[in-house]
Parts: C-alpha cells; sequence; structure tokens
C-alpha cells in the first residue's frame, strides 16, 4: 500500500536529517524506528543514530533524561546519520534545550506546547519560554499541544486513564511526521496490532492517535505542504533494514551454518552488547546455544569449553567485559581454539559511557594480556557491515584454530542501515573438518596424535574434540612442546612455541588495502577502521565535490594487517587516521611502519561529523598544497 | 507403545557411549597417561590418582567420552596423568568451561578437578552457580587447607589460627566448609571422602559420577610439604573411630566403637546433638536422626554438614545430599532441540535464508 494522497502542496527534497527527542519515558526510541521502517519501505537510503542516556529512567523533564534518534534518509547513498538535523521534534524542554546547538538555523523545529509548563521550563534552567520568547526567531517552529490534542482524540476510550491516552502521544508525533513526509503507515499499524494485539483498547488507541497526527498535518494550516524524498537507487536485491548488532548476531548464525559447526553464545549482559544475546537467544531453531553466564569470565569459559567440544564458541561484550576475560583469550591462544571474542566497543575508562561510542578499545585487545599473546583483530565499518565481519571472524576463528577478536562499536551495534540480504550459497565459508585420526607415528611407528603438530601452510594444529577415539589428549595453559602438546620449561621450546604463534596468527590471510582515489592524484590518504568509514566516506566526497584530491582506505583487519599498508602508507605526503580515541591505530601504524601518520581524535561518545572531518582533510590539503 | 514417566532418576552417565559387550575389560593401565607424574613425594593427590585411574574403568565408558578439566593448584595436574580427553585451564574457571562442554556435548562424562584455593577463592563464583544451575558436572574437589603451589599461604579452608607463610601470626580468615557451601548453593549432590579410605572413595566416586547434575565430591588430602598431617586425627586408627561419622542412608547417624557409641539426636529447638546410645533409647534428649541423603529440603543435610568444626571433633563423611533436579544441560538442549524438531529438523539453506531476511524486506529492481 502507497502512501495516502494528499492536498497540499508537495515539495521534492533529496536527503532529510530527522531528530526525535524526547524524555526516556516518552518512546522517542520507538518512533524513531518505526520511522525508519516505513523510510525504509519507501525504497530511500538511510542511516541511523539513536542516542539515549545510561539510566532507564533518568528524574522526568531533565537533561540527563533525554534520549534521542536520528535518521537520514535520502533519495542517494547514505554514509552517516547526519551532522544537523532538519527536523527537530522536542517532546518536551529538556528535549529543546539538548539538542538545539546541533539544530542549524532555518531547520524546523516542531515542539510539544503542552509540556512547555512553568515547572518544566525551570528544571532545564529557562526562565521564559523559548517558544515564546522569541529566541527561535532564526528557525520554523512549529508549536504544537501534542499532549492535549492526543488525548481529546481518544476521548471516546472511556476505559483509558488519561495517563494512557498521554502515552499515545509518541504515535501522534509520528503520525504527524509520516504525513510530513508522505511515508506509509501501514507497516507501523501492523506493528502496533502484533504488540498490541492483546490489548485490543490500547491498540485501537495507539492507531487512533497515529491517524491523528496524519490528519493534524493535512487539516490545520501551520504546515504548508509535504514534503517527497524519492528512492534512492540501490543495486537490485532483496533489502531490510539492520542494526549492526541484529546484523552481527545472523553473520555469527551464517558463518556457523557454513562452517557445519553447533553456535554456542557464553555471555553475561552488558551494554551495548545486550542486544547480540538477546537476538541469538530467540534463534534456537537454527540449531544456537546461549548460556547467560554468571559473570564475563564465565561468558568465555563457557564459550571455550563449547569450542573445545567442537562448537563455534562465541562470547559478546564491551571493554569492561574485555578486561575480565583477558586470562581466558591468553588461554585460547596457548590451547590453540577457535573462539570468537565480540567487543561491541564503549566509552571508558571504566563503566564510561555505556550507551555512547568510543574506539578505544584497540591496544586493550591487541596487547592487554599476559606474555606474548596474539590475536587476530577485525573491525565492522558500517551496521550491515557486522555481518560480513561476523563472518570473517568465525572464518579465521576456525581455520587457525585461534580466538578472534570482532571490533564494533555503540554506534554501529545500534545505529541501522539497509542491508543488501546475500543469497545463502554466496556466502563465504565451508564445512570445518575435525581431526579423525592419528596424524604422526611414535619411534615404533605405531600411528599416534600429536596435538601440536601444525598444518605446514596455516600453522593451525588440529581441531580434535573428545568424543574421537584414538586422539585422546591434553592440552592446558602451561607452555606445550612443539609437536606433542606436553608439558615444556624448555627455554628453546618456548622461543619457538612464541614464534609459532606469531607466525600463525601473522599468517593469516588477508586482502590487499584498497585505496579509493577516483583521480589518482592525492596526495593525502585519510586512513580509518571501524565506525568512521561512513564519515570518513561522507567527509571525502565533500572535499572532492571542491575539485580535490583526496585517497581514502579502511582497515577491516587490524591484526595482521594488510600486506601492503607500509607501501600505501608511504606513496602519500601525508595520512590522516581520525579515530573516536587519542591515537591508537596511528601508534600501531608509526611501530610498525614508522610513518609519521597524524591522529584526529575525538572522545565526545559520538561518531564524528561530516562537517569536522571534511575540514581536517581540508586543512591537511592546504598543508601540502 | 505408551511411556509412563515414572520420575525414576536418571544416570549422569546415560547419553555417554559405554563399551560395546563384547570390548575387552578397562584396566587402570588404560587410564594411565604416558607423563611422569610430578607431585611431591607422599602427596595425597598420588592417593588420589590411583583411585581414580583404577575406579573409571568400573564406569564401563568410551575412554574417548571422557573429560577432565582443571583449574591451577597442585591438583589441578590431575588431567595431564590420565589417558582421556583433558584441559587443564586457568585459576577457578573450570567449572565455566566445563559447563560450555557440558551443555554442548551430552555424549560426554565432565569431570572439574579443583583444589580449595581454586574452587572457593578465586573460582567460589563458578563453583556456586555451577552447583545452583545442576550442569551434569562431577567435580572433584581436593582441600587440603593450603595454598600448595604457591608454597604455602593460607587458603580458604585454613583454620582460624593456622600458622603460614602468609600469616605469620595465625591466620584471622574465617573458613568455608566446602559441604555446607555446597548444600547452600542447592548442589544436588554432595559427598566427602578421605583420600586414604580408597573403598570410601570409590563409592562416593561411583555415585558421583551416575549422578544426573553437578556433582560435588570433597576428598581430604594431606599436603606433606606446606601442611603435613592437617587430617591426621581422622587417620590416625586410634581416633578416628571417635571423629569420622560415617554417613548410610536409612541408619542412625552415630560415632564412635561400639562400647561408646554415640547417637545423632535432634533436639525440641531443632539443634543436633550426640547423645549416649542409652539416651538416644528413651528418646529423652530428643528424636533419632535418620540420615536421609534424599529429602528434597537441604536444611537436614546441611544441620549434618554443620557437626563439622575446625577441630574435626565430629567429622561426616560419605554423601550428604543425592536429590534429582533437572540440570542445566538437559533443559537447555531440550530447548534447541525442541525447537529444531517444531521446525521440522535441522535448519537448511532455505531456513537461512529466511532468517537472513527477517520479516521486514523490500525489493529494488
Amino acid at each position: 500500500m502507497g502512501p495516502p494522497l494528499t492536498s497540499k502542496a508537495v515539495q521534492t527534497l533529496d536527503r532529510v536529517v530527522i531528530r526525535f527527542a524526547g524524555d526516556s519515558g516518552d518512546g522517542m526510541q520507538l518512533t524513531g524506528d518505526r520511522f525508519t521502517s516505513e523510510t525504509a519501505a519507501m525504497g530511500n537510503d538511510l542511516s541511523t543514530l539513536p542516542n539515549f542516556p545510561a539510566e532507564i529512567r533518568a528524574p522526568q523533564g531533565t537533561l540527563p533524561g533525554v534520549s534521542s534518534f536520528q535518521l537520514h534518509f535520502a533519495d542517494h547513498d547514505v554514509l552517516t546519520p547526519g551532522d544537523a538535523p532538519d527536523v527537530l521534534v522536542a517532546m518536551n524542554p529538556a528535549a529543546l534545550k539538548a539538542n538545539l546547538a546541533d539544530v542549524p538555523r532555518g531547520a524546523t523545529i516542531i515542539a510539544n506546547t503542552d509540556e512547555f509548563t512553568k515547572r518544566n521550563l525551570a528544571k532545564v534552567g529557562y526562565t521564559e519560554s523559548p517558544l515564546e520568547d522569541g529566541s527561535l526567531e532564526s528557525w520554523h517552529v512549529h508549536p504544537v499541544a501534542l499532549t492535549s490534542i492526543t488525548v481529546e482524540a481518544l476521548a471516546e476510550f472511556t476505559g483509558l486513564t488519561r495517563k494512557e491516552k498521554e502515552r499515545a502521544k509518541n504515535m501522534f508525533a509520528l503520525g504527524l511526521l509520516s504525513w510530513m513526509y508522505t511515508r506509509p503507515t501501514s507497516g507501523t499499524e501492523a506493528f502496533l496490532q502484533k504488540k498490541f494485539g492483546g490489548r485490543p483498547e490500547i491498540l485501537a488507541a495507539n492507531l487512533a492517535a497515529l491517524t491523528a497526527g496524519w490528519n493534524y498535518g493535512e487539516t490545520t494550516e501551520d504546515f504548508a505542504s509535504t514534503y517527497v524524498v524519492q528512492p534512492a537507487p540501490m543495486p537490485p536485491g532483496t533489502y531490510r533494514n539492520v542494526t549492526g548488532n541484529t546484523a552481527l548476531s545472523l553473520g555469527l548464525v551464517a558463518a556457523a551454518h557454513r562452517a557445519g559447526r553447533p553456535l554456542v553464545l557464553g555471555s553475561y549482559p552488558i551494554t551495548p552488547a545486550s542486544d547480540i544475546l538477546h537476538a541469538l537467544s530467540s534463534m534456537k531453531r537454527h540449531g544456537v546455544t546461549t548460556i547467560q553466564a554468571e559473570d564475563e569470565i564465565a561468558g568465555i569459559g563457557i564459550a571455550l569449553g563449547a569450542s573445545y567440544g567442537g562448537a563455534v564458541g562465541v562470547t559478546t561484550t564491551s571493554g569492561p567485559g574485555i578486561a575480565l576475560k583477558s586470562e581466558t583469550i591468553g588461554l585460547a591462544v596457548s590451547l590453540e581454539l577457535p573462539l570468537v571474542v565480540v567487543d561491541i566497543q564503549r566509552g571508558g575508562p571504566s563503566t564510561g559511557l555505556p550507551t555512547k561510542t568510543e574506539q578505544a578499545d584497540l591496544l586493550q585487545v591487541m596487547f592487554g594480556r599476559n606474555g606474548e599473546s596474539p590475536v587476530p583483530v577485525i573491525a565492522a565499518q558500517t551496521p550491515a557491515d557486522c555481518f560480513d565481519a561476523a563472518m570473517e571472524a568465525v572464518r579465521i576463528a576456525t581455520e587457525y584454530r585461534t580466538p578472534v577478536v570482532l571490533l564494533s562499536d555503540g554506534y554501529l551495534a545500534n545505529g541501522s542501515e539497509p542491508w543488501s540480504v546475500p543469497g545463502v550459497e554466496d556466502l563465504p565459508g565451508g564445512p570445518v573438518e575435525l581431526a579423525s585420526a592419528p596424524n604422526a607415528t611414535d619411534e615404533k611407528g605405531e600411528p599416534v596424535f600429536r596435538p601440536y603438530l601444525r598444518d605446514p601452510d596455516t600453522l593451525a594444529r588440529p581441531w580434535a574434540v573428545p568424543g574421537t577415539a584414538g586422539l585422546e589428549h591434553r592440552i592446558g595453559g602451561i607452555e606445550k612442546a612443539d609437536v606433542t602438546g606436553d608439558i615444556s620449561y624448555d627455554p628453546d621450546n618456548h622461543d619457538r612455541m612464541v614464534r609459532l604463534r606469531a607466525g600463525k596468527v601473522a599468517g593469516v590471510t588477508v586482502p590487499d588495502l584498497e585505496v579509493d582515489d577516483p583521480s589518482g592524484d592525492a596526495r593525502v590518504l585519510v586512513l580509518g577502521w571501524g565506525s568512521t568509514y561512513g564519515p570518513i566516506a561522507a567527509a571525502t566526497r565533500v572535499v572532492r565535490n571542491t575539485g580535490a584530491a583526496v585517497a581514502r582506505a579502511h582497515l577491516r583487519h587490524l591484526n595482521p594487517f594488510p600486506a601492503n599498508l607500509g607501501e600505501v602508507l608511504r606513496r602519500y605526503d601525508r595520512v590522516v587516521v581520525p579515530e573516536m580515541n587519542t591515537g591508537q591505530l596511528a601508534l600501531l601504524l608509526r611501530g610498525t611502519y614508522l610513518v609519521d601518520v597524524r591522529t584526529h581524535s575525538s572522545v565526545r561518545g559520538l561518531p564524528f561529523t561530516t562537517v569536522e572531518l571534511a575540514d581536517v582533510i581540508s586543512s591537511t590539503l592546504e598543508e601540502v598544497r | 507403545m505408551t511411556t509412563t514417566d515414572l520420575g525414576m532418576p536418571v544416570s549422569g552417565l546415560q547419553h555417554v557411549p559405554h563399551l560395546p559387550d563384547d570390548a575387552g575389560k578397562q584396566t587402570k593401565r588404560d587410564f594411565t597417561s604416558d607423563q611422569e607424574v610430578r607431585w611431591c613425594p607422599g602427596c595425597g593427590d598420588y592417593v588420589i590418582l590411583a583411585a581414580v585411574q583404577s575406579f573409571l574403568p568400573e564406569l564401563g565408558l568410551q575412554r574417548e567420552n571422557i573429560v577432565f578439566v582443571s583449574g591451577i593448584g597442585c591438583s589441578s595436574r590431575f588431567p595431564y596423568y590420565l589417558d582421556t580427553y583433558g584441559m587443564h585451564s586457568i585459576h577457578g574457571r573450570a567449572p565455566a568451561i566445563a559447563t560450555g562442554l557440558a551443555t554442548s556435548r551430552p555424549d560426554l562424562s565432565v569431570w572439574v578437578v579443583t583444589g580449595d584455593g581454586d574452587a572457593l577463592s578465586i573460582g567460589g563464583n563458578h563453583l556456586i552457580h555451577a552447583l545452583r544451575r545442576n550442569v551434569n558436572l562431577t567435580i572433584l574437589l581436593f582441600n587440603n587447607q593450603i595454598y600448595g603451589l604457591t608454597k604455602g599461604q593460607y587458603s580458604p579452608t585454613s583454620r582460624v589460627g593456622q600458622v603460614t607463610k602468609s600469616s605469620p601470626l595465625g591466620s584471622v580468615d574465617a573458613p568455608f566448609n566446602p559441604v555446607s557451601l555446597a548444600l547452600g548453593a542447592e548442589a544436588t549432590f554432595v559427598a566427602r571422602a578421605m583420600e586414604s579410605d580408597r573403598d570410601e572413595l570409590k563409592a562416593v566416586l561411583k555415585a558421583a559420577a551416575e549422578h544426573r547434575g553437578t556433582a560435588l565430591v570433597e576428598i581430604y588430602q594431606n599436603c606433606p610439604i606446606f601442611n603435613d598431617g592437617a587430617f591426621e586425627v581422622l587417620k590416625d586408627r586410634s581416633q578416628q573411630e571417635a571423629r569420622i561419622v560415617r554417613l548410610r542412608a536409612g541408619e542412625a547417624i552415630t560415632v564412635g566403637a561400639e562400647d561408646d557409641r554415640k547417637v545423632l539426636v535432634r533436639q525440641g529447638s531443632g539443634v543436633m546433638k550426640f547423645v549416649s546410645e542409652a539416651e538416644a533409647e528413651t528418646g529423652e534428649k530428643g528424636a533419632v536422626v535418620v540420615h536421609d541423603p534424599a529429602l528434597d529440603d537441604p536444611s537436614q543435610a546441611f544441620q549434618i554438614s554443620r557437626l563439622d568444626s575446625p577441630e574435626m571433633t565430629h567429622v561426616p563423611m560419605g554423601v550428604f545430599r543425592q536429590v534429582s533436579r533437572p540440570t542445566y544441560d538437559d533443559l537447555v538442549r531440550a530447548q534447541v532441540s525442541g525447537a529444531v524438531d517444531a521446525a521440522g529438523g535441522p535448519a537448511g539453506d532455505e531456513d537461512l535464508a529466511e532468517l537472513l531476511r527477517g520479516r521486514d524486506t523490500w525489493t529494488v529492481g
């Protein structure tokens, strides 16, 4: 069903950024989610950024309680959730105050006037209502009595309390915005049917509020026209909208399916990783086992135990959890068993900013263990890319019998974008073989099993699981003799084993780094990793549109690095590395390649804006001119 | 044919492949690895190792389906000396690793070997949660009341006042009673044995292995180097009888030689106390306590565990509790297999494709 017709003027836009902002209890994440779904159904490309406090319900109406959801959608490919909203929906004074600085003059603000009471204004330090004191003159303000109109529209629902009616105001707002941007509401109606199917009156009230919002836009003169954003030209295919955590969960399941091994997740709840535990625990039909452990250490221990038994063992966490899992990652390095460790990074140190994003765990996962303890590290770049990154993590873990760290972050985890759903037959990977027979002969010529006899190409040891007759062996964290796996304190053996483990990880096959330099004339390279992919790509696009040449490359593999990375770095007069940390990749690059890379750093708990990075690139270009 | 669930206890080894009838008889040798045993001379661990190696053939299991997982400490070297599958892991974490293994592999008999420091100090959290979940594991807790591998510091079972390298003026740390702790965590099988009492140890091990759920066996073990003689009063034949309380299901709980036997009674206040046989017969001091490890309520077993004291005046030995409760791993597997069966069998490519598509897709082109 397409969007209903409107009697008002229709303007066509190429892109829009909308931010829904309100109190934590106002349902802004749900509103944003639904609007995203409607937008995806329209065929626009899009990117989203939820931003919410760590407190489940901070005091009502206060600045710490503000929760927001930003959506960028366009008729062309979208790389970021957008720097600045074109439309801010402010459900209360706190939402206005917390977000106004991000809203450029000339943009539209829809404010819920019912909440602009003296008391609520005072809570956030307004002495006068900004809706009335002229301070918002430079913006297009639409004052809408969202709450009271919603309550009025639901007058016939006599079985509902006023509070219950008020709660539907987010659906009113969604209806209004859906009208403004000619989004179809049928998906939301179906969603509400499912969510409130058991409570008919609540369902009917929400549907009525949604329609009332739509009709409000259509009938009041305050809104002169509606807007259309045409579908973006996207490659043919079947699409769905995914968050990073959803895509990552699907990638793990798909990889285990291709490997022909069961997936076992051992995990302890932690923001922003818990959604992976939730998603996987609902995928039992796909043979997925999830175990919610007593702590982070048990989470990874369970995963490692399952891997020892022949499963694809996975543990999911965030930075504080990695700190607790470090010793077990080291054990897995020594045991040389497959293990996937997913780190959804958040602001640190310590508890830090649980719901905000950061990229500051890179050095922790690289080096945060005792002894020489190398592990492959890969990073996801966009929400949808979390799928491919998860599949790659499982590939490396199972092929090389090693723990692999997969880095994502809070921005990717909760952000969403359309994903072209791959065909199962096109997925990488294939059956993973377990050891089934002795692999050597002893001095008497009898067949024996040598648990640390390596594949000459990959240096991987056999994955021999309990239950396999004739391969009984013991493994452990004490240094083992090369080949036999017996305990060994021999100095030369330890030296050799350290080098073998390092050589194995260094030898993981990694594709060469591809550089995006359309003109071929660039003298400046912008190199990134992880979730800075979108902002960097958007910023280089902005700079290139001015006629300047700039090269761009993004690292999927952080350990080992692509073989051509040193050569790529040396090709440019300047290499700029934007990171949401204080220069962790830069430190690795400098140490590895002796190249004077330059860090652009921001640790604000938010992704880079396109404008910020475009400025950095432009000023670097000035320097080398 | 209809099947009726009689609620019969299910063996902990139910899904573990047994040797075919025509297979040759296993011996202790089959379970002895080629590794040189490296405990100190006179260590109680040798005795336990010999008992386990000679007991394992009695289970009649395929050797490759037995796994020993250990943590860190002297006792945790155990897996190296058994020719089964084995993992010597990290300090305190063996129950967690074993939980992952046992849950994903119902065909394995999974054993955890741990010590008082490993299980009760650094790994205390994993131990209580394994017990609470009732994962199908057999945990052997070697208690020597000392840290041996780190050369002699007090442990969470060292008695108050014990002088060790790290407590030169005597330990002020209140010790755990491992049996009480396990019962508090609602363990479904809890037993205690002496390393030196081989027959009793083997009987307890067999019951523990066949128990479905987490079985905790505390084994008193002598450390001849750092805590020699900790259990001497229990080994000394002249004192043994007066101190060891042998728990026998269905029997009164008694201690002492025939001419000086004391019987456990429960007084009106609920407190348990040993009284003379004569007093027990009259019932004037309370009702005779009959040991019943199958009681659903763990209170009586807990009370019996409290007869113990640092002076070892009365030390109960044997099976404190043995009840049937659904195991965590069985329940987890049932949910997965139930979902798989309900969907018509293991997920194929088309099922995966459906999962990837989700519920809300659109098509371009």
